[in-house]
């Protein structure tokens, strides 16, 4: 115990939870950026729940199933929201320019890392569950009647969120704010070929092969094969399980590169807006 | 326990293009307030940086408070703190919020007692629930020390902590790190261009120039080493002195 009442102990939680409370303390000092959480699930839940009434009517592929649309955008939301949320709150560091302060406490950075991925749990759960919500309201239609299944599919998504996510903040501690729309943009790069709202053999050939690299393909093809067949395929999701884990440690291994290369070049204390 | 709460030696840091800090060694003894003296670009803040785990030194050995920070900086980290006017806490969130936050960085116990306490001794209290990007220069300059002081550090960092400040709020803060320093008897290493501060506050010098220790001493042994009135012509003599005639000392 020291002068200040300190505890000597490891106090790793502790420190992950001030993070998170930061976070959470930002989140509420601004409430355009609350509503904002809401706002781009709702609306695009919106969107694809009119078009999915329409094409119920004029396609056979929405009659088989009226959801697919409809929990492929929630979905989609949920890998999207995961990148974004994390990469945001890393980004609030560095708009704050508070890594310098930071990094002289006892911070150690896989604390950070935690404590940004809770973050971006939260951020998700903040804006997709309402918009699931008011697709029962609106549409009569619950992505929860996936049943089991949806956790897994959120699991793996959200994972892979996170792993875009380290790695465009590596990217972003490397190249400095001129690389901070990557936060934005890198995510729509995969949203062709994680095969969304189609079925991944409408793809040419060549990008099949890429498409099954990606976690979130088997996602999507997992969920169509369980509205349109009923059918859990356990293999998909082991799959994109094993390739979940191979992108998050990749994503972690740029990061903490880009942290430590950081630190080599006293970008610490200079980094920001 | 080691009698040197800062130990450097050989300490370089090399850029692509440039070397900010030179083959540098000293030691800076325990209880003690000692500045960092040189010019912009002397090798100062990256010293300090160094010190403080924010930078990776090229090569060089450097022990803070007995412990080697290159391999062990988490062992140390929560006995040391640092300040800096340049460096603002998060604008958006309020001062209590902020040092809510860093009190729990360091796993304190008694948070709130904690901040309540420094609140008085700086004179915060008034704008605890405002955010500290509404502050003045003045006020930012207290509230980040009590960021510093939160943790009651052995070791406390400064750079130029009176930068910015009129000379009444610059005077309290001295007074303040003054009578800090002599209830705590920790260490304090600052960097200043305020050579009247440090003639008041220090106890050593170490004159840096282009990454290198040029000389150090007392305030006293140096003005009286030079042949000057005051520290601020020793300063003016060294920097503007030709590097040959300039031999560095450890």
């Amino acid at each position: 115990m020291s002068r200040a009442g300190r505890l000597d102990t490891g106090g790793s939680l502790g420190r992950i939870w001030a993070m998170l409370l930061r976070y959470l303390y930002l989140l509420r000092s601004s409430w355009p950026r609350t509503v904002e959480l809401l706002y781009w699930p709702t609306l695009q839940m919106v969107v694809w729940g009119f078009m999915s009434q329409f094409l119920y009517v004029n396609s056979n592929y929405v009659f088989r199933a009226f959801g697919v649309l409809l929990a492929a955008v929630m979905l989609w939301d949920v890998l999207f929201r995961g990148q974004l949320g994390l990469s945001i709150s890393f980004l609030e560091e560095m708009w704050a320019r508070n890594l310098g302060h930071l990094f002289v406490t006892p911070l150690r950075p896989y604390e950070w890392v935690a404590s940004l991925l809770s973050m971006s749990l939260i951020r998700v759960l903040i804006g997709v569950v309402p918009a699931a919500l008011l697709a029962i309201a609106l549409y009569h239609y619950s992505i929860f009647s996936l049943g089991l299944p949806l956790i897994a599919f959120f699991a793996v998504l959200l994972v892979m969120g996170w792993a875009l996510g380290l790695a465009i903040c590596g990217l972003i501690l490397r190249q400095g704010m001129g690389a901070e729309s990557l936060a934005w943009l890198a995510v729509f790069t995969l949203s062709p070929i994680s095969a969304v709202y189609y079925p991944v053999s409408i793809l040419p050939h060549w990008l099949q092969h890429v498409a099954w690299a990606l976690p979130s393909t088997y996602v999507f093809e997992g969920m169509r094969e369980l509205l349109f067949h009923k059918v859990f395929r356990a293999d998909y999701l082991l799959t994109a399980g094993a390739l979940d884990m191979m992108l998050l440690a990749l994503g972690a291994w740029i990061f903490f590169l880009a942290l430590r290369n950081a630190r080599e070049r006293g970008a610490l204390l200079q980094m920001g807006e | 326990m080691s009698a040197a709460a800062i130990k450097v030696e050989h300490l370089v840091k090399r850029y692509s293009t440039a070397t900010a800090v030179d083959g540098v060694s000293f030691t800076v003894a325990r209880g003690t307030i000692t500045a960092l003296l040189g010019g912009n670009g002397a090798g100062k803040t990256t010293t300090l940086s160094i010190l403080l785990g924010l930078l990776l030194p090229t090569s060089g050995i450097v022990n803070v408070l007995g412990v080697d920070i290159l391999r062990h900086r988490y062992r140390v980290l929560s006995r040391m703190n640092f300040s800096s006017p340049f460096v603002d806490l998060p604008h958006r969130l309020t001062v209590r919020q902020n040092l809510l936050i860093y009190a729990r960085l360091y796993a304190l116990r008694n948070r709130r007692e904690r901040i309540a306490a420094l609140a008085e001794d700086l004179q915060i209290g008034a704008f605890l629930d405002r955010p500290a990007g509404k502050l003045s220069a003045g006020q930012k300059t207290r509230v980040a020390l009590a960021k510093a002081l939160l943790n009651e550090p052995e070791l406390l960092l400064l750079d130029e902590p009176t930068a910015s400040l009129d000379p009444d709020t610059g005077d309290w803060v001295r007074s303040f790190l003054e009578a800090w320093q002599t209830r705590t008897r920790a260490t304090i290493l600052m960097a200043s261009h305020n050579m009247a501060e440090v003639e008041r506050m220090c106890s050593d010098v170490l004159m840096m120039k282009t990454g290198k220790i040029v000389d150090r001493g007392s305030p006293q042994a140096l003005i009286e080493r030079y042949g000057r009135a005051n520290l601020e012509e020793v300063f003016l003599h060294i920097v503007r002195k030709p590097d040959p005639e300039l031999e560095p000392v450890s």
